[in-house]
């Protein structure tokens, strides 16, 4: 079993970078009214961010971990590493591209990690396994996507789901920071839930790749394009989110009731309110920021904490439950203790 | 135990596009005018947060009526 624990860790800084143009629910095409009504009661989505051709999740990163650059200095920064599924190129890795961006020291080490919506609690606990032993100083965690890459349009069930978003969170070393608890699992049986098909080894790009299918009325896709079935995704979260969470919680010795905050992916807000309702805490207790950025994949939770409580974590002790869920399938929680972090919310041109 | 009646008038209250009695026992719930997938998770939802049930989308799809889901929830309980 995945439960871990790890040492002398705190989190400094988060910044959350989000494309300027919005998309609005209401102007999606593919809508009735009706289907505009469910979908903004069963999703939570009224309006996301979505990025320009030009601009990559590598940038949103980049512009996300410039700014605490800017302010916290680049000194005793050993270590960037990037989580996401829409990387730059198929290779190099991006993190390494970004440590030259951010003209970071050669002697820093860098690599990516290829996971979706569990992507910032796995995050944590790799940056966390490799800090707490005090050999490395500080670390860069570069965490986001841009989804809307990957959806077709003409797919109503993936389209209006999914906005692009970037985040760079500032972690060190610190002898005095309270241990951090790790839940982390994988079903790789959930495969074809949520999948891309065409484009890499399995299936490389050719002459159907780019062909239009219809899948049912108002889904449309090709096999370049990102494939959701909507309920075994709901299934699987319903089943094991809680699930994962309770056993996080039972392995230590504190109650729910002592947690400040749950930050739950923003996966969709029927999932996230079935999973509070199990958990039986109040609505008070987890933020949303779906409303207004859609599921931003892995970038979900850091700019939950950025959008919704700036001043909660900038001012005083806080112990954060974040969960983490989805593509995989993959999903992890972490319970951890934050004093005083900086957090922010850029936009990028 | 709650009876089909008792069983549709709940479902049908998670429905806030739907008129009252709109679903019936008999109901073909996929032909109802504007059916679609996000009704199909708030019928997976409402199971799973009255009666502890989980429901697949292989379960569902084996179901035709409101009938069919009442059964299919006394069979899993």
């Amino acid at each position: 079993m995945a439960l871990l624990t790890t040492s002398h860790i705190s989190i400094k800084a988060i910044v959350s970078c989000v494309p300027k143009h919005i998309e609005y629910s209401s102007d999606y095409d593919l809508f009735t009214e009706q289907d505009l009504n469910l979908f903004i009661k069963t999703t939570g989505i009224k309006e996301r961010r979505v990025a320009s051709n030009e601009v990559t999740c590598v940038d949103l990163c980049y512009t996300a971990a410039d700014s605490i650059i800017q302010k916290f200095g680049k000194e005793d920064i050993d270590a960037i590493i990037f989580v996401s599924q829409s990387p730059d190129y198929f290779l190099p890795a991006s993190s390494v591209i970004l440590q030259n961006k951010l003209q970071l020291n050669k002697s820093c080490l860098a690599f990516d990690v290829n996971l979706g919506c569990s992507g910032y609690v796995y995050g944590l606990s790799i940056v966390a396994s490799l800090l707490q032993t005090g050999h490395l100083k500080k670390a860069l965690l570069l965490v986001g996507d841009k989804s809307t890459i990957s959806t077709s349009y003409h797919d109503k069930s993936a389209y209006p789901l999914f906005g692009d978003a970037g985040t760079a969170t500032l972690l060190e070393y610190d002898p005095n920071a309270e241990p951090w608890h790790f839940n982390l699992q994988s079903d790789g049986s959930g495969k074809n839930a949520i999948i891309i098909e065409h484009g890499h080894s399995r299936h490389p790009i050719n002459q159907s790749s780019d062909v239009l299918h219809q899948i049912e009325p108002g889904v449309k896709r090709t096999k370049k394009d990102l494939a959701l079935n909507g309920l075994d995704i709901f299934n699987f979260a319903l089943k094991e989110v809680a699930l994962n969470i309770n056993t996080l919680i039972e392995s230590t010795n504190v109650s729910k009731e002592q947690i400040d905050f749950y930050l739950l992916h923003q996966a969709n807000k029927l999932i996230n309110e079935s999973v509070r309702k199990k958990l039986k805490i109040t609505e008070y207790k987890v933020p949303y920021s779906i409303d207004v950025f859609g599921n931003t994949s892995s970038a979900s939770i850091p700019l939950t904490m950025c959008y919704k409580l700036k001043d909660e974590l900038l001012n005083g002790e806080k112990l954060l439950l974040l969960s983490g869920f989805g593509v995989g399938y993959s999903w992890g929680s972490v319970l951890l203790k934050t004093k005083h972090i900086f957090t922010n919310l850029v936009e990028h041109d | 135990m709650i009876t089909l009646n008792e069983f549709t008038a709940k479902l049908e209250l998670e429905f806030d596009d739907m008129e009252f009695g709109t679903l019936l026992p008999t109901t073909d719930y996929r032909t109802i005018k504007g059916w679609s997938s996000m009704h199909a998770l708030i019928v997976i939802a409402f199971l799973d947060a009255n009666f502890d049930i989980l429901l697949t989308g292989a379960d569902l799809k084996q179901t035709q009526t409101i009938g069919d889901l009442y059964n299919l929830m006394l069979q899993k309980k």
